[in-house]
């Protein structure tokens, strides 16, 4: 079905099937309960996972295939939301032409930077492609946001391209020609899919449980799932094994009279064409846009994402984004007090010491945390969390067949 | 007049003259050695063949065309295929896939978009690298990691990609060096069957002379960046300049 083997099939279901189920999957304690700080079900956190996790499937199939470490690719996240913004700000809210703009203005920028970065390899093109962003960075920071409008300092560009500091945002006075100015009641719409808003959602009451059913969040999820499986697509195809090809033996490749440029170059468009779909969806979602978003720390996040799920397999980065945004976003809320509430059972001493070993860990600390696991799982599972699962599964498979056949066999010593 | 054709070609690296004034003619279907001591400039010509290097001076014609100034791959696809010395195959791939790339190269040419159907529906060229994996009885072999094979084994998947896409020159860059005697005559014996069963013109350099005289039809003797002597592999064995230059005898 839809092209696919069978074990990618089945890939595509599991992850559909996690995506369709995220608000119960990730709500499993109940309203009010001391557990309730770990549920992730709410939208603005899921609506990040598939975000991000788009994002970390377009990086994977530049670094995961080709071995091209970009270190840049948070510029067209940027790229991809400010192109989202203009598109809600001049011609209306719907977010489809947005995205398609934020895909197109993406793939441009990719050809250009890539063009020039990938003339270098290693260490050098990471260097050159982290130049390219940070020099994004600064233009959407000072350069374009330098005021070029008239002397009435009303109209569009009154804070330039891109808003500078504050950010692109939306404005009463934007043109929006194809949609509503303002809405009925004078306020800013907000981005909708053929008048469906992004921020509505509904909740379903379940005893103690409440799961949220958003509607941006099922959109992005079905993007996510669809750049998923064309993620499959490409991994399968012959472009695809050439990228790995690229990885393993570039010299073999050439004498074999193929060109390793434009297929590397290719990987390179494709993946920032998914990044600036990412940027336009967080644009879509909450329709700001700022030049943080294109700083190094934004790209060495997807890096990172991708590193830690397992670079190079289909679901890696999926997982890897998911694992880094749920410790951002909940390990960072846990305070001491919540920590106090939890070993208050303990002796007074005891509870100080253990709060106070835990302490450097959670709340703005979780990068701590991050740091040690990225360290663990880069030294004992270089295959990332995809190998960890890989290991488990083994591990049960061999118990299995070591209960099937419980006669010890004599097997030569070593 | 040859297939390949090397006319006054000269190559300087710094102070040192690697190549003075090399001319060359390859036969069709012939198999062509080029023997020499070290520092001959055995592979500095060689790599002045398939646009690694530039020679400073001189042409470079396979099968009428100028070959300077185009990029390997350029050359790859005119017909000029390469082994080199240590085997350079795909190592994180499959044996499979390993032979898929060379049949995808030979039908959609240096570039091909092809992102969204799958390898495997692509029946031509599977069946293609399938048949020549077992000619080189590799078939049994195609799902093995390409880098966990035995050296020889790897030679044998070089060489099987190069004739995936159907060559008209291939060049082998001693292709027995480091391998144990019962793997050089295997090899010896594989160029043997492709020499007889293609219509495909070989050039080989080599140190080991037992390969060079049982499959070379013509031998050039390179000295110090100049051919000394070209002739069949008969005559040359008993030439005197070549016993001088070669083995440091004296021709008395």
């Amino acid at each position: 079905m839809f092209g696919l083997e069978k074990k990618d099939l089945r890939l595509l279901m599991f992850v559909a099937g996690l995506t369709l189920l995220a608000p119960f999957l990730l709500n499993p304690f109940p309203e009010g309960s001391a557990m309730a700080q770990f549920n992730a079900g709410y939208p603005d956190l899921m609506q990040r996972f598939v975000i991000f996790g788009i994002f970390a499937i377009g990086f994977n199939i530049l670094f995961g295939l080709t071995g091209y470490l970009s270190f840049g690719h948070a510029a067209f996240l940027g790229v991809g939301s400010y192109s989202a913004m203009w598109m809600f700000k001049l011609f209306g809210m719907n977010v489809i032409p947005a995205l398609g703009l934020a895909i197109a203005m993406s793939g441009l920028f990719a050809i250009v930077i890539g063009y020039v970065s990938l003339r270098r390899s290693g260490i050098y093109f990471s260097i050159l492609t982290l130049a390219f962003a940070m020099m994004s960075y600064a233009l959407a920071y000072s350069v374009l946001a330098t005021d070029m409008d008239g002397p009435d300092k009303q109209g569009l560009l009154q804070k330039g391209l891109t808003g500078g500091e504050t950010g692109l945002q939306l404005t009463l006075q934007d043109p929006r020609i194809l949609g509503a100015q303002t809405t009925e009641s004078g306020n800013i719409p907000v981005p909708s899919l053929f008048g469906v808003e992004m921020r509505s959602a509904t909740e379903l009451n379940l005893g103690d449980w409440v799961f949220t059913f958003s509607a941006g969040y099922y959109f992005s999820g079905v993007i996510m799932l669809l750049a998923f499986y064309l993620s499959i697509r490409i991994f399968r195809s012959p472009f695809g094994m050439m990228l790995r090809a690229v990885k393993s033996n570039q010299q073999r490749l050439t004498y074999t009279g193929l060109n390793p440029k434009p297929y590397t170059l290719a990987a390179f468009v494709i993946s920032g064409m998914y990044a600036g779909l990412a940027g336009g969806l967080m644009a879509a979602m909450d329709p700001l846009a700022g030049p943080e978003r294109m700083f190094w720390t934004a790209s060495g996040e997807v890096v990172l994402m991708t590193i830690l799920g397992g670079a190079g397999t289909l679901i890696g980065p999926v997982l890897g984004a998911g694992a880094i945004k749920y410790m951002e976003n909940i390990l960072s809320k846990i305070n001491s007090d919540i920590l106090h509430t939890w070993f208050a059972f303990l002796p007074d001493g005891l509870e100080n010491l253990i709060v106070g070993m835990i302490y450097p860990f959670i709340g703005k600390g979780w990068h701590l945390t991050l740091g040690i696991i990225f360290m663990l799982v880069v030294i004992f599972l270089p295959g990332g969390l995809v190998e960890g699962s890989q290991r488990i599964g083994r591990m049960f498979k061999r118990k299995q067949a070591d209960d099937d056949k419980p006669t010890a066999t004599t097997e030569p010593a070593e | 007049m040859g297939i390949l054709e090397v006319k006054g070609v000269g190559k300087r690296f710094g102070g040192l003259q690697a190549l003075g004034d090399v001319n060359l003619s390859v036969a069709e279907n012939s198999c062509h050695a080029i023997i020499g001591p070290n520092g001959a400039g055995k592979s500095t010509l060689l790599n002045c063949l398939i646009g690694k290097l530039i020679p400073d001076t001189g042409s470079v014609t396979f099968e009428g065309q100028s070959v300077l100034g185009r990029s390997p791959h350029e050359i790859n696809q005119m017909g000029i295929s390469r082994v080199f010395q240590t085997p350079e195959i795909f190592a994180d791939l499959s044996v499979l896939e390993n032979m898929l790339i060379p049949c995808f190269a030979k039908r959609d040419g240096s570039f091909e978009l092809n992102a969204i159907s799958a390898v495997r529906n692509q029946k031509d060229v599977q069946d293609k690298a399938m048949h020549m994996l077992e000619d080189m009885n590799l078939a049994d072999k195609r799902h093995m990691h390409a880098a966990s094979m035995s050296r020889g084994d790897k030679r044998r998947l070089e060489i099987a990609m190069c004739l995936a896409q159907e060559p008209r020159l291939l060049l082998l860059d001693e292709p027995t060096a480091g391998m144990a005697r019962a793997d050089t005559n295997n090899t010896i014996d594989l160029l043997k069957q492709i020499k007889e069963e293609r219509d495909i013109t070989i050039a080989i350099i080599e140190h080991d002379m037992h390969v060079v005289f049982s499959l070379a039809d013509r031998i050039t003797v390179l000295a110090q960046g100049t051919p000394l002597v070209e002739d069949t592999p008969d005559k040359i064995k008993g030439h005197p300049k070549v016993r001088e230059a070669y083995l440091g005898e004296s021709a008395d």
